[in-house]
């Protein structure tokens, strides 16, 4: 591969205005591998420190309301069918039968094919002001597709009317330093998010952290992700461990920090996978107020993407509200 | 020159393992006459939330497992017993106050009241089964089936036959068990515990708190997801709950209570049947 070649990148607007007219191939190299390099023990330290924080009460009841509120309730199974993706589309809509004042989720994320069931099942509480419908797309988990593929993947979710795309990044790619390619597939994959009304469907772009290995690769992908028009950026499938953690969430956090007192662009970010208890997700809660602030603690700037974590809010939420500990019995089973 | 005793500071016994309490209290327990004898953890409201959680967790493995199965493995733990009981003696001397004769004669009973029970796991069935009779062509079964989480507040006053008798016949039929074990004299249970964890067991089958029975209590008798709790211990708690403050907490999740009783229960397999659900089913005769 020849660096100072020319590759006519697809046009995306963060790139242009943040490197220069001239985006090559080299260009993006030089700016993706001129980051500074993430201290990781200071990284962890800090992550340590922020989940220490000690949250009870009332601050603990305002905390599993805001969780709840920012789930995405996921399945992503083989075994996903229609009746399954009823029921979560009802679970999200009404999580706790027994306490109607439980918020409602933010979304519920399902495999392409199951998105109109999820369109269906959501009725009038779906839409752009409602439950969104996020579907992952471009061959998930893995991503290994060809492009076309990866495109008509998004496509057809799109049209069956999802609100949110979640792609998977070519961590091959990545890893082999192939940066271009992988800028051109998330411009392409976001393009093909366009609607027929010119609206956008958002694009979450995970970056599977599992397998990026280190943290400057975390930070790396995270910045490629936002240059080529991500909308969000997902730290993992939830199919490969590790998935998230704190403190590539943290690192994650401080990208999309960075990134918004530059331009002042407000990027999505949303940790997935192995988060199942709500000790562990108000830690999050706590690193994103301390990181970018309690603004990004609304559905459209922050997510968790999650399946059991909310039988364990609601069993935390019963508690609250009862004054004596729950069961599994008074959730469902999902 | 003297030795200087080594102090032990005893933990918890949840879901096989021995953690220290969530809220990192503990508290002397004394000989008797008042001495120093050892630490014990103190147990909060989350340590018996994390035991229940622990208990449920083995519920569908011990219930799973047959009856002579049960059996074997409990008659294993009076065998263990046999082999420390030199420990247990002077545990129970120590923290009773009573002489050696009279400990050695708790721990013989102890063990004997175990293999007592350990020998109902594949028998209670057949005795509080039933083959109904019926006037069709089919059979009618009634067999009892172990109820879930059952939460114990063992008796006060006898360290270790105390504990034996209210654990011993919950385990029988499958269920899984959260004790609080007797305040002032809770190293029997301890050591209980350490006996149990050598065994074949599984980790959750059995849950030890120790600490105050009256601050515990409650948040067992109000949580949803034990089935069933025997008071045996808790007939004279400390502070301002009383038992029946615990049946009528307990009576809003419909949990069976069995309530307390003066001194050390005695061996009957109706402490075992009151853990149990019948469950009655019908199957059709065989063309024979």
């Amino acid at each position: 591969m020849t660096l100072d070649n020319a590759v006519a990148l697809a046009p995306a607007e963060r790139a242009t205005q943040l490197i220069g007219g001239d985006l090559t191939e080299k260009s993006l190299r030089l700016h993706l591998e001129g980051l500074p390099g993430v201290d990781a023990v200071g990284l962890e330290a800090r992550a340590a420190d922020l989940g220490t924080r000690s949250i009870k009460t009332t601050s603990k009841a305002r905390a599993l309301d805001t969780i709840i509120g920012l789930i995405d309730l996921t399945t992503l199974e083989g075994a996903d069918t229609p009746g399954k993706v009823q029921s979560l589309a009802a679970k999200a809509m009404i999580p706790d039968p027994s306490d109607l004042s439980t918020p409602r989720v933010a979304a519920v994320c399902v495999y392409g094919d199951m998105v109109p069931c999820a369109v269906e099942a959501l009725g009038s509480a779906g839409g752009e002001a409602g439950i969104h419908v996020a579907a992952v797309a471009t061959a998930f988990p893995s991503g290994r597709a060809s492009l076309p593929v990866k495109i008509a993947d998004t496509r057809d979710a799109v049209l069956a009317g999802a609100d949110e795309i979640d792609m998977v990044i070519d961590r091959g790619a990545f890893l082999s330093g192939r940066y271009g390619l992988v800028f051109d597939q998330i411009v392409a994959v976001k393009e093909a998010c366009r609607r027929e009304d010119g609206s956008y469907a958002h694009l979450k772009v995970i970056l599977e952290t599992g397998e990026l290995t280190t943290y400057d690769n975390v930070r790396r992908a995270s910045w490629l992700a936002i240059l080529a028009g991500g909308d969000f950026i997902k730290t993992s499938t939830g199919k490969v461990a590790p998935a998230a953690t704190l403190p590539v969430t943290l690192l994650m956090l401080q990208v999309v920090n960075d990134w918004h007192r530059l331009t002042g662009e407000k990027i999505g970010v949303k940790p997935a996978g192995g988060i199942r208890t709500s000790k562990d997700a108000i830690k999050y809660l706590v690193t994103v107020a301390e990181t970018v602030g309690e603004e990004w603690l609304q559905p459209h700037l922050f997510r968790f993407g999650a399946s059991s974590l909310l039988n364990d809010v609601l069993l935390q939420r019963q508690k609250l509200t009862t004054g004596h500990y729950s069961g599994p019995d008074y959730v469902t089973v999902d | 020159m003297s030795r200087i005793a080594v102090a032990k500071t005893y933990k918890l016994y949840i879901g096989g393992k021995f953690p220290r309490s969530e809220s990192g209290r503990v508290y002397e327990v004394s000989t008797a006459k008042g001495a120093f004898l050892a630490n014990a953890a103190k147990a909060s409201r989350k340590d018996a939330r994390d035991a229940v959680v622990a208990a449920r967790a083995a519920v569908s493995g011990w219930s799973g497992a047959s009856g002579y199965n049960r059996g074997q493995v409990l008659y294993r733990i009076a065998e263990l017993l046999e082999g420390r009981r030199a420990q247990f003696v002077q545990e129970i001397s120590q923290g009773e106050g009573v002489s050696s004769a009279v400990a050695e004669r708790q721990v013989d009973a102890a063990i004997d009241v175990w293999v007592w029970y350990a020998g109902w796991a594949d028998k209670y069935v057949q005795v509080a089964g039933n083959g109904n009779p019926v006037s069709g062509p089919y059979f009618n079964i009634s067999t009892p089936e172990p109820t879930g989480v059952v939460a114990i507040i063992a008796p006060q006053e006898s360290s270790l036959l105390g504990l034996v008798s209210v654990v011993a016949p919950a385990l029988v039929s499958g269920n899984t068990v959260v004790v609080v074990a007797s305040e002032a004299a809770p190293l029997s249970a301890i050591s209980l515990a350490e006996v149990l964890a050598t065994s074949d067991v599984p980790g959750g089958v059995v849950n030890v708190l120790t600490g105050s029975a009256a601050e515990i209590a409650p948040w067992l008798a109000s949580h949803a997801d034990v089935n069933a709790i025997d008071l045996a211990g808790a007939g004279d708690l400390a502070g301002d709950a009383t038992w029946v403050d615990l049946q009528i907490a307990a009576a809003e999740t419909l949990k069976r209570v069995l309530p307390p009783e003066v001194g050390v229960p005695a061996p009957s397999v109706e402490r075992v049947t009151f853990f149990t659900e019948t469950k009655t089913v019908w199957h059709t005769k065989g063309l024979l």
